[in-house]
Order: C-alpha cells, then sequence, then structure tokens
C-alpha cells in the first residue's frame, strides 16, 4: 500500500515486498503477456482476476499513493485544466492526471493501460463516471459491470445473490474469458477462495486485538497499512496468508508483552484516548495528521474505512464451495454498500467491544459515498451510547483542502473535552 | 491571604482578561482589541483586569457601608472613571506626539504644515470631549477600546475639513494607531488613583459652582446631588480602604491561556484550554441549566453542547467561512462606513429585511452596493445582513445537535441587539417557544471566564 516504512517488524517488510513485486509484474506485462484489469477496492474480486491469471490495478490505490508521495496536487491540476470542476472526487482527479502525465506508479514504474475495466458498483456513484472517464481515456478497452445491489433493506436476500451470480456469469466471466483467453476454472477460484477465507479470519482475528488495553495496533493509521494486501490484488494469495499469520504472530507478542502501537515515532508509551474512527484519512498529510493523535495519546481501536474491502465483523466469510455465491456476498457487504443505520450498528458494536472513549468522523470533502449520513451517524451514536463525539475536516488527495491548524484546534478541544469527561467520570 | 485566578481568552479579534475569587466570582475583567501584537493585548487587558478588580475587592470590603451609604458607591465608580480616563489621557497624549511623527516623515513641506495644525485642533477638541464622556457619561463602563474612541471622534472632525484633505487626514491616522494601540504601560495604581481623585474633586467642585450659579448644562442625578458638597467627608472615610486596596498585594495563584492565540502564550501546556471547553464552561457557570451554547466570535463560530457539570458533549466549529463570524459585521460596518457599534442600532430601525443572496463575505459589498442602487434602504439592508449571519450560525447549530433548553448565546457578537433579536427569533421558530435564551451581559468574556475556573480547580484538585 505504501513504501513509507512506519516499523522494521518483519511483516512491513514483507508488506512492502509484496507490493513491490505486483508493482515489478505489472511493469512486465508486455513481456509476459498478463492482461491487465483495472478494478476497485470495495467489492474487489481479485480471486476472479487471479483465477483468469489476470492482474488487478486499483485507480483508488494509484491516488492514495500519489497523494501520500505529494504528486497529487499537480495531478489534480491537471485533470481540472481537463475541465473536471473543482467538486469532483480528488480520488478520481488525481487518477485521471496521472494517467496523462504518463502512468508512473509508485515504485516509479509505468503502470500498464488496462485491458479490462471490471466496474462493480458499490455504492459509489462516482466508480461509474470514473469508469465512463477512463473509457474515453481508452476507447478500446471493454467495460464489464457489476452491479451492486445497496443493502437497503438491512440484509443481503437470495434475490439479490442470484441477481449478481447472474451478472458475474453472463456479464462478467464472459468478458474475462475473452480478454484473458484463458476458460473459466472453478476449482481454480475455489482452490484461490480456500486462501481467502483464511485471510479474512486472520484480519478479523488482528483487528480484533484491540479489545487489549493498551492496544497493540492503531486500527487506522496502521491499520490502512494491514489491509494493504488485502485490498491491493492479494486476496486469495499464498502471499497473504503468509503475511497475515505473521502479522498476527507479530502482534500477539505485543499483546504479550502489553506493547502499545508503533507509531512513525516507535512505540506509544501512554494510551490516554481509545478511539473510533469514521471515514478515510487524509494521504496528502497522512503523517502530520496521524501524529496529531498519538502526540496526545490517542490510538483508534476501529475504524470503518479499513473495512470498506470487506467487512468481517458479523461472520461473514467466503464460502470455498460455492464460489460465485460468495464473490457476490463479499461485494454487497462492503461498508459502503451497508445502510446507514447498519453502520451505526456496525460502529456501535466497535465502539462497545473495544472500550473507545470516543467517535470522530473525518468528513471528507470530495467523497459523497463515506461524508452522506456522517453526522447521523454521529448524532446516533452520541445519543445511543452518550459518548463524545467529534467531527473534523480534510479530503482525500487534494492537499489544498487540509488545513492543519484548524484541524489541530478541534483536536485539541476534542481530546481536552474527553479528558475533562474522563477526569469527571473517574471522580 | 486570598487567592485569584486570572483567565485570558486570546481572540483573533479581542483579547479579555478575567479575575475571579475562590468562590469563582468576576472580581475584574479587562478586554482589549486584539491588533498585530497578541502579547502586547494579553498584556493591557491583563492589568485592566487586575485594576478592575482592586475597584471590585474595595467595593466588596465596603458592602455594608455601601448599604447604609450609596454614595459611597457612586463615589468609588466615578473614581474608576476617572482612573479609567487618565489611562486613556496617558494614550491620547502618545498619540499626539505619533500623529506630529507621522505628519513630519509623511508630507511634503507645503502640506504639513496645514495638516499639523489641523490634526492639533481635532486633538484639542476631541481630548476634552472624551473627557468629560468619561467622567460625567461613564464611557468607561461601555468596553469601547481607545482606537473606536478616538477613531469615532477623529472622523466626525475630520468630515468638517476641506474635503481635499480628508485622505491625508485618515493616513495619518491609520499610520499612528497601531503602534500606540501596541503600546504597554503599567500604571502605579496607587498614584493613578490619587491623582483620579484630585479629578474627581475637581469635577465636584465643579458640581458645587454650577450649582451655586443655577447652570443648567450640567445635568444632576439623585446621586450626584447626594455627593454634592459631601465628597470630601466620603473621601475622608474611604481614604484608608483606598490605600489598603492600592497596597494589597493581589495575588493570582494560578491562571489559564485560552483563545486562538493561546498557543503564543508563556503559560505552561496545562495551563492552556481550548477554546471550546472555556466558553462552555464559563456559560454553564452563569446560566448552570444551559445545554447548548452559540458562541459567535471574531472569526469562527460555535456551537457547543455541554452536559448538566457544563462538560462538553459534542461541538461544531465554522472556522472556513467568514459570513459566519464577527468579522463579517466588521467587513459590512466598513462598507457602509460607519463603526461597528453603529451596526446593531441602524438594523434595529429597518422596516423589513433585505434578503442577502451572497454567500460570501467579499461579494456581500458588491451586493450592498446593488441594493442601494436600485433604492434599498441601508437599515433594511442591513437587517438582511445581521439576519443572514444568524441563518448560518443556525444551521451550523443544526449541524451540532440542535437546541437543547436552555441556550445560551455568548462572544463579542452577542453585543449586537440586532443580532440578538434574530436569534431569539430564529432559536424559538425552530426550537419552539419554550426554549430559555440566556444573553449576559460578560457574554464576551465567557472564554475568559471558563479560562480562570478551570485555573482555580486544577490548583484545588
Amino acid at each position: 500500500m505504501s513504501k513509507e516504512v512506519v516499523s522494521k517488524e518483519k511483516s512491513m517488510i514483507i508488506q512492502k515486498e509484496m507490493i513491490a513485486s505486483l508493482s515489478k509484474e505489472l511493469s512486465n506485462v508486455k513481456k509476459t503477456g498478463k492482461k491487465v484489469v483495472y478494478t476497485f477496492v470495495p467489492g474487489n474480486i481479485s480471486e476472479l482476476i487471479r483465477a483468469f491469471d489476470m492482474l488487478p490495478v486499483y485507480p483508488e490505490i494509484n491516488a492514495l499513493q500519489s497523494g501520500m508521495r505529494k504528486k497529487s496536487e499537480k495531478f489534480i491540476r491537471d485533470a481540472e485544466k481537463m475541465g473536471h470542476s473543482e467538486d469532483v472526487c480528488t480520488y478520481v482527479k488525481c487518477d485521471v492526471g496521472m494517467m496523462i502525465n504518463g502512468n508512473v506508479g509508485s515504485g516509479g514504474d509505468v503502470v500498464p493501460p488496462p485491458d479490462l475495466l471490471l466496474l462493480s458498483y458499490t455504492g459509489c456513484f462516482t466508480f461509474m463516471k470514473w469508469f465512463e472517464t477512463l473509457k474515453r481515456l481508452y476507447p478500446e478497452v471493454p467495460v464489464a459491470m457489476l452491479h451492486t445491489p445497496y443493502q437497503a433493506g438491512h440484509k443481503i436476500t437470495p434475490e439479490m445473490t442470484d441477481y449478481m451470480v447472474k451478472q458475474l456469469k453472463t456479464e462478467v466471466i464472459p468478458k474475462m474469458e475473452k480478454v484473458s483467453g484463458n476458460k473459466y476454472d472453478e476449482n481454480k477460484l475455489k482452490e484461490i477462495l480456500r486462501k481467502t477465507s483464511i485471510t479474512e479470519d486472520l484480519i478479523m482475528k488482528i483487528f480484533d486485538t484491540t479489545k487489549n488495553i493498551p492496544s497493540p495496533i492503531d486500527a487506522y493509521f496502521a491499520g490502512v497499512y494491514y489491509i494493504g494486501p488485502i485490498n491491493n490484488g492479494f486476496r486469495g494469495t499464498q502471499e497473504a496468508v503468509d503475511y497475515y499469520q505473521m502479522l498476527y504472530k507479530e502482534i500477539l507478542e505485543r499483546v504479550e508483552k502489553g506493547l502499545g502501537p508503533i507509531t512513525p515515532e516507535g512505540v506509544m508509551e501512554e494510551e490516554k484516548f481509545r478511539l473510533v474512527i469514521e471515514g478515510p484519512p487524509n494521504w496528502t498529510h497522512f503523517r502530520e495528521f496521524w501524529k496529531l493523535f498519538y502526540d496526545l495519546g490517542a490510538v483508534i481501536v476501529a475504524s470503518s474505512y479499513t473495512k470498506v474491502g470487506g467487512v468481517y465483523d458479523n461472520g461473514f466469510r467466503v464460502d470455498p464451495e460455492k464460489p460465485l455465491e460468495s464473490l457476490a456476498n463479499y461485494c454487497m457487504n462492503c461498508y459502503t454498500n451497508l445502510n446507514l443505520e447498519q453502520r451505526v450498528e456496525l460502529l456501535s458494536d466497535c465502539i462497545t467491544k473495544y472500550h473507545a472513549d470516543g467517535f470522530m468522523v473525518n468528513s471528507i470533502k470530495s467523497c459523497n459515498s463515506f461524508s452522506a449520513g456522517q453526522l447521523m451517524i454521529m448524532r446516533q451514536l452520541e445519543e445511543k451510547l452518550e459518548i463524545p463525539v467529534g467531527f473534523i475536516e480534510s479530503d482525500l488527495v487534494d492537499p489544498r483542502y487540509f488545513s492543519y491548524s484548524n484541524i489541530k484546534n478541534r483536536l485539541e478541544s476534542f481530546f481536552q473535552m474527553l479528558e475533562q469527561r474522563k477526569l469527571y467520570s473517574d471522580k | 491571604m486570598k487567592k485569584y485566578y486570572l483567565g485570558i481568552d486570546l481572540g483573533s479579534t479581542t483579547s479579555k482578561a478575567i479575575i475571579i475569587d475562590e468562590e469563582d466570582k468576576i472580581i475584574g475583567r479587562g478586554i482589549t482589541n486584539t491588533r498585530a501584537n497578541y502579547m502586547v493585548a494579553t498584556e493591557i487587558a491583563r492589568f485592566e483586569a487586575i485594576y478592575n478588580a482592586r475597584f471590585s475587592i474595595l467595593k466588596m470590603k465596603l458592602e455594608n457601608e455601601i448599604k447604609s451609604n450609596p454614595t459611597y458607591e457612586k463615589y468609588i465608580s466615578d473614581v474608576e472613571s476617572a482612573f479609567q480616563y487618565l489611562q486613556f489621557k496617558h494614550k491620547l497624549e502618545k498619540l499626539r506626539i505619533k500623529f506630529m511623527d507621522t505628519i513630519a516623515t509623511t508630507f511634503s513641506d507645503d502640506k504639513r504644515e496645514v495638516i499639523k495644525k489641523i490634526v492639533e485642533g481635532i486633538v484639542n477638541t476631541i481630548g476634552p470631549e472624551i473627557r468629560d464622556a468619561y467622567l460625567f457619561s461613564n464611557l468607561g463602563s461601555k468596553n469601547q477600546f481607545f482606537r473606536d474612541i478616538v477613531s469615532e471622534r477623529y472622523n466626525a472632525e475630520i468630515k468638517k475639513s476641506e474635503s481635499d484633505l480628508f485622505d491625508p487626514l485618515m493616513l495619518v491616522y491609520d499610520k499612528s494607531i497601531t503602534s500606540v494601540e501596541n503600546e504597554l504601560t503599567e500604571f502605579d495604581f496607587k498614584e493613578l488613583i490619587f491623582q483620579s481623585i484630585e479629578l474627581m474633586n475637581e469635577k465636584y467642585a465643579k458640581l458645587d459652582e454650577a450649582l451655586a450659579a443655577n447652570d443648567s448644562s450640567i445635568k444632576f442625578d439623585t446621586e450626584i446631588n447626594l455627593l454634592q458638597g459631601n465628597y470630601k467627608k466620603i473621601y475622608n472615610s474611604l481614604k484608608d480602604h483606598l490605600e489598603f486596596v492600592a497596597n494589597m498585594d493581589l495575588h493570582i495563584t494560578n491562571m489559564v491561556g485560552t483563545g486562538y492565540g493561546r498557543a503564543l502564550l508563556p503559560f505552561p501546556e496545562k495551563s492552556i484550554k481550548s477554546e471550546i471547553l472555556c466558553h462552555a464552561f464559563g456559560a454553564h457557570a452563569i446560566f448552570p441549566n444551559t445545554r447548548t451554547v452559540l458562541d459567535i466570535g471574531g472569526q469562527d463560530t460555535k456551537a457547543i453542547q455541554v452536559d448538566s457539570h457544563g462538560l462538553v458533549t459534542s461541538f461544531h466549529m465554522n472556522d472556513r467561512c467568514a459570513a459566519g463570524c464577527g468579522r463579517y459585521l466588521g467587513y459590512i460596518a466598513d462598507e457602509f462606513s460607519i463603526s461597528l457599534n453603529e451596526l446593531g442600532p441602524l438594523a434595529m430601525e429597518a422596516k423589513k429585511e433585505v434578503n442577502i443572496c451572497s454567500t460570501c463575505t467579499v461579494f456581500a459589498g458588491a451586493e450592498i452596493r446593488e441594493l442601494l442602487n436600485v433604492g434599498e434602504k441601508r437599515s433594511d439592508i442591513l437587517a438582511g445582513l445581521h439576519r443572514s449571519i444568524v441563518m448560518r450560525a443556525m444551521s451550523l447549530l443544526a449541524r451540532s445537535g440542535g437546541v437543547k433548553n436552555e441556550f445560551t448565546f455568548t462572544g463579542g457578537v452577542a453585543r449586537n441587539q440586532a443580532v440578538l433579536k434574530y436569534v431569539s427569533e430564529l432559536v424559538y421558530k425552530n426550537y419552539g417557544n419554550d426554549i430559555t435564551i440566556n444573553i449576559g451581559t460578560d457574554s464576551i468574556f465567557m472564554g475568559a471566564l471558563g479560562g480562570a475556573m478551570f485555573a482555580r480547580r486544577s490548583m484545588t484538585n
């Protein structure tokens, strides 16, 4: 997910190598002849892509990496010159800007153009517009549309699953066969999904370790690195299984020793506040943003953002014996495809389960799929759990919308508010 | 020794200081406008609060005597007015010197003498005017700043001069005021108080003469009638007490700083508190049933929800857009070429509210000119502008969770009558007529009060 090293833990090194190897593999497709599928993180059915021996590319991840590498501002401006308005999602503009500037990815390698645009539509309308734009940039490339029904009725019905399986069979798989030149091999997919299932279990166990006090990990700022492999094309791979086993082992060692989370400046000595955060982080000032929290002894014990690539809290796991149904249900179970009541329930469970002292929203200027309903979510949690809540605003990758002093001022007030309430409840 | 606690609220527009005693009772208030220099503003506010505290202590000390003898209170208030005037006078003298400096370095020989003569004339005219306003109309109690007091009268005077001199005369003022405003002078309380008494004695002597001469130009209220002919006796009985408060060591046990400039205060980290917490705590202390606080400050607006202990449960801020803040009104006042204090009263004269469409402070200027061109009245436009700032605050309130009984309105803008009118109107409209709305006389001091209260608590905890 990122070339930034937050610690010298072995898992971190493995993770970096994984990402680098995918980037190398992608830059070699001309020689190897492997086909490239552009798709999205929410509802990212990379198992299917892998089953056809193709490689996934995630424009969102390219955008966030550009943000972290301080390249997004130019890319966004270039996209705006093309006519994209100020209010368009900055992931889209950053991505478009990167493509028109030679499509050079994080490792310095050129990201190959797509052979297939797999539009998994999970709760974000912008995804459709995004791929319409890509379609104009790559007019010869076919688009496979996978429409994910929103969980408006609070649950996934058999009809919804059937609807999705039908799309996989009649739309996605035939296009993948055609592009890759390979036949759909269900046994191969089942094999891959077996590994996915193990990975999903491990991920849930890892994020569950924040039950410990102190929490051994930061489930947001470090969490975004932890979800890197599954959100970046490694679902269902042996590398992912190995990585998550290693990571889990390391975290358990931290629990054993009673250690707090690792920050870019070392182990957090004193855990003062435990928070649950809703919304993606800001990427352009990721380190500064994180520092504002760890400097004040705040650790994030759960975040909705680390669930965009899959929600496992309520027991969902892929079933290798029902491969297409599993993929369908996985997509429908993404965080941004949950209705607002389900999001409130999920966050509420996290706050209780992980003993959070407060709840905070990072509202993203350009992200509608996250921002819609955030105030309502916040109010409901405040009323239901009587916990302190806070609201800050920034953006994904547009540095023009990150105001350090405004955020710092609000966070200081928020943490002092938590402190005051703690003092009072201790009395 | 009695313990006192200081709260400093270093705002973007004004700096406030509050001193409280061991029972959270406010005994000293100080306020100044925050210009370029935060540190000087803090010190000015702090000195003012300390001087004010000495007067409060004096009144508290004489509580029983004052009950049986109300003239004492009048006498002490009069001395405080004179005290404030003497500080003003000192500054005005500095300004006169600065004016002369500015004139000497700014203008060519031919203009210099003319401008110098006019400016000297203005200072000689407004000096006594302001003196009387302090001594007879209690100007010192109105929390007006040096800049505003002078500029209001200076502007009035230059309007009387020839029109081609208007710009150079404004230039003299603009180039001189800030440095004088930012100059810090610490007065010797004792020395100044006895000078004030002399000044008061002159005033009362004049009253005696005026009464004897049947001069109707001086108004007499009942209290002055009581003082008349009596002041020497009162002075003799108060002398020792005045002496005492002048000499007493006013010991500030602890202090807390808040507001936008708080990081600049030379306080230890634990003595710096967020303004959200301080405003809420202060407002809750004055109105203990408060559950929602709206604070409209110079450069931000805060909607805060508090629990029954005054602890903040959530807050929402607008710190992105000026159109919901006090600075908007400042800008509007400039557009209308009137002072900030005149805005509210003029808006209150409105017969209707002109709808203001611009959501941006800067563009509001253009819209105002348009509206004036199509014949809308100034007061009606102003009413619309006041309403629009309150509408923005209402939207912030809604985002923060709405208004829960009781509702307290604080911040510098709470001194504006038109804003108060619309806040009340819209709060009732949106949240029902049962809502209790609190607006205290100390609303601008809530942050500093909260700070002082935190200072006391951190010592007692």
